[in-house]
């Protein structure tokens, strides 16, 4: 259960807002996670078993469905995703020298969070901007045509517009 | 008074055409004169982004092309307030003239006649270039029989890859009588190098709604739904506006157009997993479930979601229904070949001039689309192969470039028409890294539900992973082979059926490069790492200190106008000092 109640109030209102969703179709489950996810960031244990009793879905079909799906995380995550794509284009284009760029410059590998929280960083299949390769997207915002330097520079200017937000 | 219209699908908003945008809105802001600042979605010239088109009073358009904003400027001080166009930036204008012309005069735009063209945001824009005049058409005097009968008489496959006839495919689930039936949008574009269907979700999402109902009219479905990656943010908030915009005229929902049908249409976010894009398990994900395949039959056509009759079509299918009905079967089938009618999109990338989005009436050539279309290797290397069909299709070698475009000749090469992408490669390119490298999609993309695939893919992941390290051993070509002709034949679902494909095309082509890699222990295209190593020649270095500038490691050392070297225990084999050197002084071995 969460440690910190004075975060509990707040906490679990946000989890009976999502379910207010919830007619009882079992179909709804995929939503109900997205939507679950983008509130909490990731879907933490206390949640999953809230939602457990709330559908009548056994924590282990739903544990299978998460881990089915690389969208959900079973942990928390920097403010901000770095997605780097490595489709064919990107591929052949050199997506693994923007992925070395863009990870030491933030000093983490990837699939992991800057200690700060600011970044994570995950490679993705495929963005679907492929005439632009090499693409990396940072939350919604993608990038493209991209060499090391040029990544680099984007996280820089990122981080120096967040530090002023 | 001129209109500024600004391109903004997810290349154009990549490309920086947000602000392009705002910089005109700005300018027209300031002149104050009633220009207009509005968007579109993409043209498919993708390389040449941000596009700005000017609309003058005549109706005549001006279509800009690389436009940033001190070209912005430009073209708004001159064009728009004097009059004078900007002809060094023109990519192409309504009279057919500009720079860029030989992109889209090689093409015939039918599905994407409306791309680029309206807002994709507004329904009046769709609607003034004929957006569901076909449903118009179905729901005032055809019967649902007669419609099926338009779509199998235009002879219109699946545009998703397998090519199977769409109208056949209706009939298959008009013929049953249950009460309930679906119909399901594929929108889960998952091959890695392809957007088509992105591109048409983002720039015209009315003709995938208009075709739906259509499809739901004709099937009997009251239902239907958009399975859309959520990698796909743009399509997935487009959509929804085109639907409640649809809802609002009266297209959705019940009694449409007063004719007594109703349709309801439901958008599904698909999470994240590839298998999703087979159609069984695009149907366990909408149930909320793992998304693993069925065994087949029972068919989706007679048990598929909610165990009820389902109907499932690609994006680019349904975006062809309502020109089809509107224009007649006749006008589809004057396109393409004596086999199979009409055109087909294609998402152009990799290492070409011109990448974008190409839409060819069926049985063009590769040669054309890669060279007179794409304008040939942006590297200027020679070509070497393109890859066809994501990791379902495979590897079509410089030999076979002029190939037809249709689903029976590019089968025969061992790829498949796939559901459009198309991969340029050029001599830098390792085969066997690339079979290597779809190998590994397909297999951490494996649902683990049937042996063949799950065991099957992991082992020949093995074999091609060695190979790839100068590991290879004598006989890994034949077991590569062998294990690919089981997998194929007893893998449960299409995912597993194709992963071999592209080992099987790049050995059929390439297998002097396996055998290089296993007994020389060498790659010749210089594409694995593990087997090559950079060096800078004395002779041709003149010391510019770029390289040692650029290298991500500093790995380079060396005085100025002296040639320099490449501490190899430092070297991680990025290949960027060879690809900034001015000299051809770095050199792969």
């Amino acid at each position: 259960m969460c440690n910190n109640c004075a975060q509990t109030s707040q906490y679990w209102e946000q989890f009976e807002a999502i379910m207010t969703d919830f007619s009882g179709d079992r179909s709804q489950l995929i939503p109900l996670l997205q939507k679950l996810q983008d509130a909490y960031g990731y879907l933490p244990a206390d949640i999953i078993s809230r939602l457990s009793e709330r559908t009548g879905i056994f924590v282990s079909q739903i544990m299978g469905v998460i881990t089915f799906y690389s969208q959900f995380r079973l942990e928390p995550v920097g403010e901000n995703i770095i997605r780097i794509c490595f489709g064919t284009a990107c591929h052949v284009i050199g997506a693994e020298n923007i992925a070395d760029a863009i990870c030491r410059e933030l000093g983490v590998a990837l699939g992991e969070t800057t200690e700060d929280r600011l970044f994570t960083v995950e490679s993705v299949a495929c963005l679907g901007c492929c005439s632009l390769a090499p693409v990396i997207m940072i939350n919604e915002e993608t990038h493209g045509r991209l060499t090391p330097d040029t990544a680099r520079e984007v996280i820089r200017e990122f981080r120096s517009r967040e530090a002023k937000a | 008074m001129k209109q500024i219209i600004i391109g903004l699908g997810s290349c154009g908003i990549a490309s920086g055409g947000l602000k392009v945008k705002q910089t005109l809105q700005d300018l027209a802001d300031k002149a104050g004169m009633g220009i207009t600042v509005t968007e579109t979605g993409c043209m498919g010239m993708c390389y040449t982004e941000p596009m700005v088109e000017i609309k003058d009073e005549t109706g005549k358009r001006t279509i800009y092309g690389g436009v940033d904003e001190s070209v912005a400027h430009e073209i708004f001080n001159s064009h728009v307030l004097k009059d004078i166009p900007v002809t060094s930036a023109i990519a192409i204008d309504s009279d057919g003239a500009g720079n860029e012309k030989d992109f889209l005069s090689n093409q015939v735009r039918l599905v994407m006649e409306r791309c680029g063209n309206i807002d994709p945001e507004s329904i009046d824009d769709a609607l003034s270039m004929d957006a569901y005049d076909g449903l118009k058409k179905v729901l005032g005097s055809m019967s649902p029989t007669e419609v099926i009968d338009e779509i199998l008489a235009s002879g219109i496959k699946g545009r998703g890859g397998a090519g199977f006839p769409t109208g056949l495919k209706w009939r298959f689930a008009a013929n049953n009588s249950d009460t309930q039936k679906y119909i399901i949008c594929n929108a889960d574009e998952g091959d890695p190098g392809a957007f088509m269907d992105r591109s048409i979700l983002e720039s015209d999402p009315h003709s995938v709604i208009e075709g739906m109902i259509i499809g739901g009219f004709a099937i009997g479905a009251t239902k239907g739904y958009i399975y859309a990656r959520a990698e796909y943010p743009i399509a997935i908030r487009r959509l929804k506006i085109a639907i409640n915009a649809a809802l609002e005229r009266g297209f959705l929902g019940k009694n449409i157009l007063d004719s007594g049908f109703d349709f309801e249409l439901i958008i599904k976010e698909g999470a994240g997993a590839f298998v999703c894009g087979e159609e069984t398990a695009l149907i366990e994900s909408i149930e909320g479930n793992r998304g693993m395949p069925r065994i087949r039959p029972p068919f989706p056509a007679a048990r598929g979601l909610f165990g009820k009759p389902s109907n499932i079509n690609n994006v680019e299918t349904l975006a062809n229904i309502g020109r089809i009905i509107r224009k007649g079967a006749t006008d589809f089938a004057a396109y393409g070949t004596d086999e199979s009618n009409g055109t087909k999109v294609f998402a152009l990338a990799g290492k070409v001039k011109k990448g974008g989005l190409v839409e060819i009436p069926i049985g063009m050539s590769i040669r054309e689309v890669v060279y007179d279309i794409g304008g040939g290797t942006s590297s200027g290397k020679a070509f070497k192969a393109v890859q066809m069909g994501g990791p379902s299709g495979g590897c079509i070698p410089a030999a076979l470039i002029d190939t037809t475009i249709d689903y029976k000749p590019l089968a025969e090469t061992g790829a498949i028409m796939g559901s459009g992408g198309m991969v340029v490669m050029d001599e830098d390119n390792c085969m066997v890294e690339i079979a290597r490298y779809f190998l590994q999609f397909t297999q951490s993309e494996s649902c683990g539900k049937c042996v063949f695939c799950k065991i099957g893919t992991k082992r020949m992941l093995e074999i091609l992973e060695r190979i790839t390290q100068g590991q290879g051993v004598e006989g890994d070509v034949e077991k590569l082979e062998s294990l690919s002709h089981q997998i194929k034949t007893n893998a449960l679902c299409g995912l597993g059926q194709t992963a071999p494909n592209p080992v099987l095309t790049t050995i059929r082509y390439y297998r002097d490069e396996y055998d290089a890699h296993i007994r020389d222990k060498k790659c010749p295209a210089g594409g694995c790492k593990a087997l090559i190593h950079f060096n800078i020649s004395p002779e041709k270095c003149i010391g510019c200190t770029l390289c040692a500038k650029k290298c991500p490691t500093s790995a380079i050392s060396g005085e100025v106008k002296k040639a320099h070297i490449i501490n190899q225990d430092k070297c991680t084999k990025c290949g960027i000092c060879r690809s900034v050197c001015k000299f051809d002084a770095v050199v792969v071995q």
